[in-house]
């Protein structure tokens, strides 16, 4: 299918931008996905998101659903092996290398540094699919309930995500 | 995401067992990759494989994780990376890596499946999904800032925050732009010789921690308060 080097091309580009956690690429993957190839609408993609929130292991492995969603299984795995090859064979190679920079004065430099940088990161991809999810007072609430019940209890998300879908089903259909 | 604050695990010896098949190491990250729910992979990483199989002790554990939170690519799937090399080298890297992303990622292929089989038909779905995306912001920006109140520990860590929100989102750069231009002005604020690297900006919000096994080392606030400068 013709779609699939651009689906490489997107997801090997975006993989490069998660440093500090997946939700970095976030303000990203929507511009390339959802503004300039038009493969998911800005919803569909925040669904996919949430949905992927809740299936285990890396916490983007809702890049899987695009791929399917714009080619099959075949873009599936295709956008999968462009969004963890790269990244993967940089962290082999500078883990290696990174053990034995050990003494290196920059290197705590360049990890203190880039602390700050990926939270800020982090943030700005919330703010990013806060945009489309929070469409009015309901879902703002929902969404500071849950953030709330984090902060102070660091309980597992999933039930509380469970109860927003049932809360959601009842309140916004 | 990153959330260190697993259970930790109790120091005991680690380094004379011998190394595991590559088709273990394979098993080990598939049942991780497959019963981690509720994000936090990295605590499910530790509590796996510096607690049950002992394959890496806490304090090598620690250490990779900062090289991964320096690094372009998940923190889960990095951890795989280098403790399967660790392990094995490149073929256990690989099976590590494959393991853990093969569950969700085949459940993300059903569910875009059914995603779009559904999503046209009920109005019902279509509420569900808007309730757990909402839910989906609140639970991603706690982890944000459980994580930022650990990483962020003196007032420039703040600027360079707002600087980065402020070129992603008002001046609408790449991000790629902005972890350029902002990674370098932080790296440099923080070079060799430059500004310290240790403060205490929100030392009183952290939780004095709950649940903390009776073993080990007591004073460990300061071990695991350090972020991704924590190693250093």
């Amino acid at each position: 299918m013709n779609q699939l080097l651009p689906l490489i091309a997107v997801f090997s580009y975006l993989s490069l931008l998660t440093v500090g956690g997946g939700m970095a690429a976030f303000p990203e993957l929507k511009y390339l996905t959802v503004d300039v190839h038009h493969w998911v609408t800005f919803s569909q993609l925040i669904h996919l998101y949430s949905i992927g929130q809740m299936a285990p292991g890396p916490n983007m492995m809702m890049i899987a659903a695009v791929g399917q969603w714009v080619a099959g299984p075949l873009g599936a795995l295709v956008v999968t092996l462009a969004f963890f090859l790269p990244t993967g064979l940089l962290t082999l190679l500078v883990g290696r290398l990174w053990v034995r920079l050990a003494d290196w004065p920059w290197r705590a430099s360049i990890q203190r540094g880039l602390g700050p940088v990926s939270i800020g990161l982090l943030l700005a991809g919330v703010i990013s699919i806060g945009k489309g999810a929070i469409t009015g007072w309901e879902t703002f609430a929902l969404s500071a309930a849950v953030f709330g019940v984090l902060i102070v209890t660091r309980t597992n998300p999933l039930p509380l995500i469970a109860l927003a879908a049932v809360v959601g089903a009842y309140a916004f259909r | 995401m990153s959330d260190v604050s697993a259970p930790a695990c109790e120091p005991e010896g680690t380094a004379s067992l011998p190394p595991p098949s590559v088709l273990g190491i394979f098993l080990v990250f598939l049942s991780i990759g497959a019963t981690s729910f509720g994000g936090g992979v990295v605590a499910y990483l530790r509590s796996s494989l510096v607690g049950r199989q002992r394959w890496v002790d806490d304090e090598t554990f620690l250490e990779l994780l900062s090289i991964c939170q320096s690094l372009p690519g998940l923190n889960a799937s990095n951890m795989a990376i280098l403790v399967g090399d660790r392990l094995r080298g490149t073929a256990g890297a690989a099976a590590a890596l494959v393991g853990i992303c093969l569950p969700g990622g085949l459940m993300m292929v059903v569910a875009a499946i059914a995603y779009g089989a559904t999503h046209s038909r009920g109005n019902v779905v279509d509420g569900m999904l808007h309730g757990v995306s909402a839910a989906a912001v609140g639970m991603v920006l706690a982890v944000s800032v459980q994580l930022g109140l650990k990483t962020l520990t003196r007032y420039a860590d703040l600027v360079f925050v707002a600087l980065t929100i402020i070129g992603v989102e008002v001046l609408k750069q790449s991000v790629l732009v902005v972890l350029a231009v902002v990674g370098a002005m932080a790296i440099f604020w923080y070079r060799p010789g430059g500004a310290p690297h240790k403060g205490d900006l929100f030392a009183g919000l952290l939780p004095a921690k709950a649940p903390r096994p009776p073993q080990g080392p007591q004073s460990s606030d300061d071990g695991k308060g350090g972020g991704p400068g924590g190693a250093a």
